[in-house]
């Protein structure tokens, strides 16, 4: 059986080659065999930067009471909604207004999207058609906001965060990431940012940041000025999320060598894989030393943020660098953690020490580990990219708190966000202790 | 002996046992509850159709004392569970004839204590 499979493939990679033989003696960019190998590559990252979604929605209702876990996931079926749509109407054009705006801190290609000459074709870009790039960048766009999610969850207002979400990954998200990836200002300073350490995490994290500055703590999580553990109601569905989003960066670092290419895409899978690897070890070692007992939440923190580190310069830094890069990461995201907590920052599931942090650790990692980047430019990328989402973020966050309101009432937080915001429960039938 | 039975507010449990530390009584049964007094209930709705919840969350609190405990504990309830608004509970005391701890097979006084 096995050696019948065997055989079968070696026949089709064999006939893949022959194909890819008779096509590459054609003078067109790219011939079709590959250019269709290299869409399908990037259609699957795309599938799998989808299922991060779940990851965020399953993570942050384990992180968090019972409750609350209608809200949360109610949030986290809405951001990929959000995401699409508003990529599709302003945000991909924002994000790559084309080459007019080279070197800009700001450039726009008007709304909605359609098809440009020879979209679909490799004359578009060798690796993927129109399309496919807009699907897979709108993918990521709605992540930015899911960071915010979790971050300021269990205390604000539906309305409110769906309003902020909105605006934030419509125009906030797209301008920083045409900086870089749409060919603006920082591109042509040869900053890098492989897969959004900045672009991405660190996004997420200024507004997650700015979120809870203004709403403050939740009730109960400062009794005489000392933090007091509020646990998440399920492992189990944190642990899901966890996997679910490792198995997602395969994507969402994989995808962004934008193509199929066997040697790159490989090698960052491999440097991705080493740093989620090393961010679980570090965290580990970082959680038993400091807290007497190793901490399963602290450990699922350090896997993302080995993965959130490694971001940056998944294609850029060598073997042992990734290695070292996710172990830091693993450190650092304890230390934060329990940094944050002491600062009177409530922060549910760890987003800002998972994505602020380490967005910022992962794309100066890049300065110090590549000899092709340079430290100070990493360091003002990552200092540009932290004052425009922070104020950006802040200013939004305070309108909306003198129109609508941020926080739900305290009553409505002693009782739940399900049944305040919903008026529904997450686990109906089931008796759940709620003396917080 | 007593027997004092407690329901109260889930959001105020911390707050009782904090009271409860103070006044040194360290003894405790907790356990979920649901219940309705002169509280009205809350509309919850499911895929359009309305719920109402009669029954809301309460937990119950039961505290074996001897009878120079009863008022301490009882204040102590009070203390940490008032808010003033309806549904802060109710205390039930009764009388407790027997007490036994199973480990040494004292009884009465000696084994509440």
């Amino acid at each position: 059986m096995r050696a019948g499979k065997r055989t079968l493939l070696a026949v089709l990679m064999s006939l893949l080659c022959m194909t890819t033989a008779v096509f590459a003696e054609e003078s067109a960019p790219v011939d079709m065999a590959t250019f269709t190998a290299n869409n399908i590559w990037m259609m699957v990252a795309t599938f799998l930067v989808f299922v991060m979604h779940l990851g965020f929605a399953t993570l942050e209702a384990g992180l968090t009471r019972a409750k609350n876990t209608v809200n949360i996931l109610f949030k986290n079926t809405l951001i990929p909604a959000i995401g699409v749509l508003t990529f599709a109407l302003i945000g991909f054009n924002l994000m790559y207004p084309g080459e007019a705006f080279a070197g800009r801190w700001f450039g726009f290609s008007g709304f909605g999207i359609s098809l440009p000459e020879g979209g679909v074709t490799s004359a578009y870009n060798v690796g993927y058609t129109y399309w496919t790039d807009f699907l897979f960048q709108a993918m990521f766009a709605a992540t930015a906001a899911t960071i915010v999610s979790g971050a300021v969850a269990e205390r604000i207002k539906l309305h409110s965060f769906l309003l902020f979400s909105v605006i934030y990954v419509a125009i906030a998200y797209p301008i920083v990431g045409m900086w870089h990836w749409g060919g603006g200002w920082l591109a042509v300073q040869n900053f890098h940012d492989f897969a959004g350490s900045t672009m991405v995490h660190s996004v997420g994290g200024w507004g997650a940041l700015a979120g809870v500055l203004l709403l403050g703590p939740r009730l109960g999580k400062y009794v005489n000025g000392k933090p007091k553990p509020i646990m998440g109601h399920s492992m189990p569905l944190a642990v899901i999320g966890v996997f679910l989003l490792w198995l997602g960066w395969f994507g969402f670092n994989g995808g962004s060598v934008l193509s199929g290419d066997p040697g790159p895409v490989s090698y960052v899978l491999v440097t991705t894989t080493l740093a989620a690897a090393a961010g679980i070890v570090g965290a580990m070692a970082t959680s038993w030393l400091v807290q007497k007992k190793p901490d399963l939440s602290m450990v699922l923190n350090g896997c993302l943020a080995g993965l959130v580190g490694i971001t940056a310069g998944a294609d850029a830094v060598g073997i042992s660098a990734s290695i070292i890069i996710g172990a830091i990461a693993g450190v650092l995201v304890v230390l934060a953690v329990l940094g944050f907590d002491r600062a009177r920052i409530d922060d549910p599931v760890g987003a800002l020490s998972v994505h602020l942090v380490n967005g910022i650790w992962g794309t100066l990692a890049v300065g110090l580990f590549s000899a092709e980047y340079s430290f100070l430019v990493q360091l003002k990328g990552v200092l540009a990219a932290g004052v425009f989402c922070f104020v950006f973020a802040f200013v939004l966050f305070l309108a909306i708190k003198h129109i609508l309101g941020l926080r739900v009432s305290e009553e409505e937080e002693l009782k739940g966000l399900d049944i305040g915001e919903h008026g529904m429960e997450a686990y109906g039938g089931f008796q759940i202790f709620t003396t917080q | 002996m007593k027997l004092i039975v407690a329901y109260i507010q889930p959001e105020k449990l911390n707050a009782v046992k904090q009271s409860l530390y103070e006044a040194e009584v360290f003894k405790i049964s907790v356990t979920n509850a649901l219940g309705c007094g002169r509280q009205k209930g809350y509309h919850e709705s499911y895929r359009g159709a309305d719920v109402e919840v009669n029954l809301l969350k309460k937990v119950r609190l039961e505290i074996a004392v001897n009878e120079d405990f009863v008022k301490p504990t009882v204040d102590a309830i009070i203390k940490g569970a008032r808010t003033g608004k309806i549904g802060d509970g109710k205390i039930f005391i009764l009388d407790l004839p027997e007490c036994i701890r199973i480990r040494t097979g004292e009884t009465g006084h000696l084994a509440i204590g």
